[in-house]
């Protein structure tokens, strides 16, 4: 169990993605040598249907992330627990409302290189969705549709029709993805690092054409990446993930501004500030151990300067976590208490 | 006043295509002192990486050192035998390869990576000295000495990236060039890894030569900025000043673009997309996507000249340097 599960009781408000207790966990090797990696722990979140919303993730490489966004994307299932959309749970659907699911919940890579097969013109990649749902009755409309969409991003097509992918900047091939999930009239935009293989120069067109999407189309946004820094201007709600683990999660602005969590800390303390002023603690980052995942019980923040035994963790510091959190989320003490009765 | 240890004039590269010369390093010309961090930043394709590998002489066709001159300690770095500056490498100059988490072989342990360089310098030298040196070198960059028995996947990336680092420290070299040490590391481990190479330069007075594109690591590690653009070198001075009063128009957006914790909603990009190579615009090659631009901007090309003690730019706005 993690140290920080807990649910999120939102009254009778709907959920449009919607994890319970989900818990991923990994087996490789033999019969005989069993290795089990613990990806995911305990995690629970509910994504509102309605006003749409921007959910961040942030956290280091092999804290979980894409983990989580593979289980919500329904191309794994998950060991324990389970994955809503609308109420219906993603391993139990039927063939039509998978095919449904797979329309209204679009997803964003992180690498613009990879996504592509190089053999096909972009449009391929635009036509191909619009046929398959039969979006478009002709194929002018087919076209009309596409160019819509790629005005919205912001690009003009006729620099993207009928251009190869290694035509393309790295950037302006993000957007050609940001423009098909739009084609899609999705409900939700999971983007797994959308920015990360993006000059940073132009992120800031990627971000925007990522916002435009929920303030004029209503999609919300589900957004991955371990940079806290982009993650905190998009997000509405923030949810730091470490070791598999919930470290903390709440208002964007009340996380960032007012860290509870030593390793949220240590993120924020991380960041290379662009003011030759302000400069690192000259101290180094505490070390990274090596974890048996298997046999940790108790808080796995083993860089936690507030870490003694693993099994004991402050009491108050989750308290203080929690009264951060939003209205409705009770501790894992609590529903432990609940359950015990 | 420092010495200089490396010195680079005029530096051409260009990479032949069939549509022609593509000049990735177009003329660039700067000086690294003795003990000191530099930083080269620009966007993609700016050219820094082609003129981290250039100094090593390592650009392999259809790229070419068309002209210039790289003067470690004097000597003309251009002017060596293939024997004579593999002789060089790792002794006096040694990269840290862009991904170098990636650079190291699959197949082998880390203490025999570690020693294959020092081998190839050093024939006599007894196993006994060259297992303490591994544990040495492991130490120094903060690993346990237990790391050298094992395999590269064994490690984090931030692991692999310091075994990079002690593998280039390894023959103690005079100027240690980092093509974006840690860009595929998260925000953590990249602290971490930059701390180690910062404690090791001050120990060891080593001069670096970081090569990036994050404005805010640049800001915590170096004591000099070059801002390349187009194969150009637009900007030249400290750290402190370029951040206060930057000259160049572009190097005042770079600072500004990425997003930070303070403000929240503003997306502050460079307007416009890096140019081609194969066909730059006329004159000063930031002209399309300038603020500032005047209308001799497209015609004159602007050279990098000393507005100010230790100032250097490239810009219409202070003049041309007059010779």
């Amino acid at each position: 169990m993690g140290c920080l599960s807990f649910v999120w009781e939102w009254g009778d408000m709907k959920a449009l993605l919607q994890a319970q207790n989900v818990k991923k966990v990994f087996t490789s090797g033999s019969l005989l040598e069993k290795n089990e990696t613990l990806a995911l722990e305990d995690l629970s979140l509910f994504i509102q249907e309605s006003p749409p919303t921007v959910t961040g993730v942030a956290g280091e490489s092999g804290s979980g992330k894409t983990t989580l966004a593979r289980l919500l994307l329904g191309f794994i299932a998950p060991s324990e627990g389970k994955v809503l959309y609308r109420g219906r749970e993603l391993q139990k659907m039927s063939r039509y409302e998978r095919l449904e699911f797979r329309r209204e919940v679009q997803a964003i890579f992180q690498d613009p290189f990879e996504v592509y097969n190089p053999f096909y013109k972009v449009d391929h990649m635009l036509t191909t969705p619009v046929a398959k749902y039969h979006l478009a009755s002709s194929r002018s409309e087919s076209r009309k549709m596409i160019e819509e969409a790629l005005e919205v991003i912001g690009l003009q097509s006729e620099e993207t029709i009928g251009r190869y992918p290694h035509q393309l900047s790295g950037g302006q091939r993000q957007r050609v993805m940001v423009a098909r999930a739009l084609l899609m009239k999705p409900r939700i935009i999971l983007a797994d690092e959308p920015v990360s293989m993006v000059d940073a120069s132009l992120r800031a067109t990627i971000l925007k054409s990522l916002l435009k999407l929920k303030q004029e189309f209503d999609i919300s946004l589900f957004y991955i990446s371990h940079d806290l820094t982009t993650t905190y201007q998009i997000s509405d709600d923030i949810l730091i993930l470490y070791q598999g683990s919930v470290v903390e999660v709440g208002d964007v602005e009340l996380v960032i501004k007012k860290p509870q969590h030593p390793y949220t800390q240590l993120l924020i303390a991380s960041i290379p500030q662009p003011d030759p002023n302000q400069k690192w603690g000259q101290d180094s980052a505490p070390q990274v151990k090596q974890l048996s995942i298997k046999v940790n019980h108790g808080c796995k923040s083993v860089r936690c300067f507030l870490y003694k035994d693993a099994s004991v963790i402050p009491g108050n510091t989750i308290g203080k976590i929690m009264a951060q959190k939003r209205k409705g989320a009770i501790t894992r003490r609590k529903r432990l208490q609940e359950s015990a009765r | 006043m420092k010495t200089e240890i490396l010195k680079v004039h005029n530096l051409r590269v260009y990479y032949h295509t069939p549509l022609g010369p593509l000049k990735a390093v177009d003329g660039v010309a700067f000086n690294l002192r003795t003990g000191e961090r530099f930083g080269l930043v620009g966007e993609s394709g700016s050219g820094k990486s082609t003129l981290a590998l250039a100094i090593m002489r390592l650009i392999k066709p259809p790229g070419r050192i068309e002209a210039g001159q790289i003067l470690l300690n004097g000597q003309d770095l251009l002017k060596l035998s293939k024997d004579e500056i593999r002789q060089v490498r790792l002794t006096k100059i040694a990269l840290v390869p862009q991904g170098a988490m990636n650079s190291l072989n699959p197949v082998m342990r880390i203490k025999d990576q570690t020693i294959d360089g020092i081998l190839n310098h050093m024939k006599a030298i007894s196993r006994k000295e060259l297992n303490e040196r591994v544990f040495e070198l492991l130490e120094r960059v903060g690993l346990n000495p237990e790391v050298a028995g094992m395999f590269p996947h064994e490690l984090s990336g931030g692991m692999k990236q310091r075994v990079c680092l002690a593998i280039a420290i390894s023959l103690n070299p005079e100027v240690i060039i980092a093509d974006e040490p840690t860009s595929a590391l998260d925000v953590v481990v990249q602290r971490q890894v930059m701390l180690t190479l910062y404690h090791m330069q001050e120990t060891t007075g080593v001069s670096v030569l970081l090569v990036g594109h994050d404005m805010g690591l640049m800001a915590q590690f170096v004591n000099r900025i070059g801002v390349m653009y187009a194969g150009r070198l637009v900007e030249v001075g400290s750290v402190r000043e370029i951040f206060k009063s930057s000259l160049h128009p572009y190097t005042k957006l770079l600072i500004d673009c990425p997003p930070t914790l303070e403000r929240k909603g503003e997306f502050k990009g460079i307007p416009g997309l890096p140019p081609l190579l194969l066909r730059p615009p006329s004159g000063c090659v930031f002209h399309p996507r300038c603020s500032k631009v005047m209308r001799h901007c497209s015609v004159e090309v602007p050279r990098l000249h000393e507005v100010d003690p230790g100032r250097w730019a490239a810009c219409h706005l202070y003049g041309n340097g007059e010779i």
